[in-house]
């Protein structure tokens, strides 16, 4: 189980307004927070609106950092942000860049960054075409995406295959695809490529989102998916992840699994 | 050439050290220390990564004259058997022993019934006989035990001690002990890994920490359930190595405990013939089952037989030199 914490994100108003106001202390909670609720990395992303992306995230790379040792991944498809990020990173800290599509002249620019800086990327599943509704494309995408990582020499333990989770309402065939995709991926390429997935999504617009959450988590674990991008607060879902591990076989059991689980 | 593969398997997480025994520097009278655990591989794994600390070997002595032992295992201590000093000694001078584990069998209700200033004067007289770090074991009876091991751990207080048995429904006044005196204690849940983790965190959660504990599944001999021993310490090393903090423990076997009640190892050569003698088959079954707990992850040893403990320790000199 690697969780990876959405919180530090702009498009919570209490983040928006402590990039606003240069707030650290509304960062620096939310990172140690995450941690102890059990975010095995911290996503960082400056929402839309802030008016100087690249200066938000140095800002909230350096901040988070002076507040705590989890590793971070820096969320944001435009790449000068994530470049803004890695000038004020540490390096003594594991990093994940997040997230770039499964484009070659995309990777091209991306890849060699994860290498300067060992870090770890979260390479999407869809194209400029798109999100395709064929799983064979989205698989597709998938070689091109291993591909190039050994042209960079890059461990695939290293690619975080993000198979795009969109929002049931819209799609219902859409988690069918995804377990699919998942399914495949150690067939294919080995049991060491990683995946992840912005979970949350999959309730976007719904009203039942935290079991709707829950259960898209466990059903995901269940067919290989190493991470998640989630809501580290809800304990529900972070018992139901844990549990989902127990059921897998991943860790043994005992009475308190749940507490030796956060240890 | 074709390039041979890394095949080297490593682990992100370890087996946490346990120290047993405090010198002069650490506030104890101890002549050394001696650190279990550490390990980052597999038991002797040592060319995929660290392998940790060597596991020692403890031999037993009892504050009573051990009637129940069969000839072959009293022979080796015949003279000294009804002096608990005198045996720690002969285990020091004369095998070498550079760890000692006194069992105080002779407060159980059912044997001498030796009261809590007993025990506490022999362990203080064994203390100040030997320099060796010291295991002290109760007797198995709860309130006896309660009893007795508040005044064994004010007696050994700074000595660092590893005390046990801490169960499941006996725990807290020996963590209470170990906490207030500096000892470590060994976590006995009988062939349960499910309850062995839940004890272990029931005591970390009384914020004693992990590196302060070893941990016992009691001791299957061979031929009397030693797989099931077995298998639970594969299982506990590879949840260590897989992160789970509670399953990080060193581990404790009881080798000369469980080997002598085994028939194969007690029956006399006048009674079982085709057996051979007693004296090589017994000290045998001791060490056979000694070798296979090692391979599954046994950190600290406890011996009976002079002739198990020298195999034992040699063989731990061969796999880790």
């Amino acid at each position: 189980m690697e969780a990876i914490g959405e919180r530090i994100n702009g498009q919570f108003l209490d983040v928006k307004k402590a990039i606003k106001d240069c707030d650290a202390q509304v960062i620096k909670d939310h990172a140690i927070n995450q941690t102890k609720a059990g975010a095995a990395w911290l996503d960082i992303n400056t929402g839309t609106a802030a008016a100087e992306p690249e200066d938000a995230m140095k800002w909230l790379v350096t901040t988070v950092q002076e507040a705590c040792n989890t590793p971070i991944a820096l969320d944001s498809q435009k790449l000068p942000v994530v470049k803004a990020g890695l000038e004020v990173v540490r390096r003594d800290v594991p990093l994940m860049l997040n997230s770039v599509s499964a484009d070659p002249e995309k990777l091209d620019e991306w890849f060699p960054l994860a290498k300067e800086y060992d870090a770890a990327i979260v390479c999407l599943t869809m194209d400029k075409d798109g999100i395709s509704q064929d799983v064979n494309r989205r698989i597709e995408n998938c070689t091109t995406i291993v591909g190039k990582a050994l042209e960079y020499e890059i461990g695939l333990d290293k690619i975080y295959i993000d198979p795009v989770v969109l929002p049931i309402s819209v799609g219902q065939n859409q988690p069918q695809m995804i377990f699919e995709v998942l399914g495949q991926l150690p067939q294919l390429f080995g049991p060491e490529i990683a995946s992840t997935c912005g979970l949350s999504n999959i309730s976007n617009g719904c009203a039942e989102r935290p079991l709707i959450n829950r259960i898209m988590l466990t059903m995901l674990a269940a067919h290989g998916m190493k991470s998640a991008i989630v809501d580290v607060y809800d304990k529900d879902l972070m018992d139901a992840w844990i549990t989902a591990d127990l059921l897998q076989n991943k860790m043994i059991y005992n009475d308190s699994y749940l507490d030796s689980a956060r240890q | 050439m074709a390039q041979v593969p890394d095949v080297k398997e490593s682990f992100s997480t370890q087996v946490h050290t346990l120290t047993i025994g405090a010198a002069a520097d650490e506030g104890g009278t101890r002549s050394h220390k001696l650190t279990v655990g550490g390990a980052k591989v597999t038991p002797f794994a040592h060319f995929d990564g660290d392998a940790g600390a060597k596991p020692v070997c403890a031999l037993e002595v009892q504050n009573r004259d051990p009637v129940d032992w069969p000839d072959a295992v009293r022979e080796p201590w015949k003279d000294v058997l009804t002096d608990p000093v005198a045996w720690a000694k002969k285990c020091v001078d004369e095998h070498g022993a550079e760890l000692l584990c006194l069992k105080l069998a002779g407060c159980d209700p059912d044997n001498e019934d030796l009261g809590p200033g007993d025990a506490a004067a022999t362990v203080k007289s064994v203390l100040e006989a030997v320099k060796v770090p010291l295991i002290v074991l109760g007797c198995g009876n709860h309130e006896k035990d309660n009893a007795v091991f508040e005044k064994v751990s004010e007696a050994g207080k700074g000595e660092r001690l590893l005390l046990g048995f801490a169960e499941a429904e006996n725990y807290k006044k020996l963590v209470a002990l170990c906490q207030a005196d500096g000892h470590a204690l060994i976590a006995l849940a009988p062939l349960d890994i499910a309850l062995g983790k839940q004890l272990a965190q029931e005591i970390s959660n009384l914020e004693f920490p992990m590196d302060r504990v070893a941990s016992f599944q009691t001791t299957g001999a061979l031929g009397y359930g030693m797989e099931y021993t077995y298998s639970i310490q594969e299982r506990q090393r590879l949840a260590a190595l897989g992160g789970d903090k509670m399953m990080m423990t060193a581990v404790l076997a009881t080798i000369g405990h469980e080997a002598w009640r085994a028939k194969e190892a007690r029956l006399p050569e006048s009674e079982a013939p085709e057996l051979g003698p007693e004296a090589v088959r017994g000290p045998m079954w001791e060490a056979m089952t000694g070798v296979s707990l090692l391979m599954a992850g046994t950190d600290i040893l406890i011996c009976r037989h002079p002739d198990a403990f020298k195999a034992m320790r040699s063989f731990i000199d061969k796999m880790q030199g």
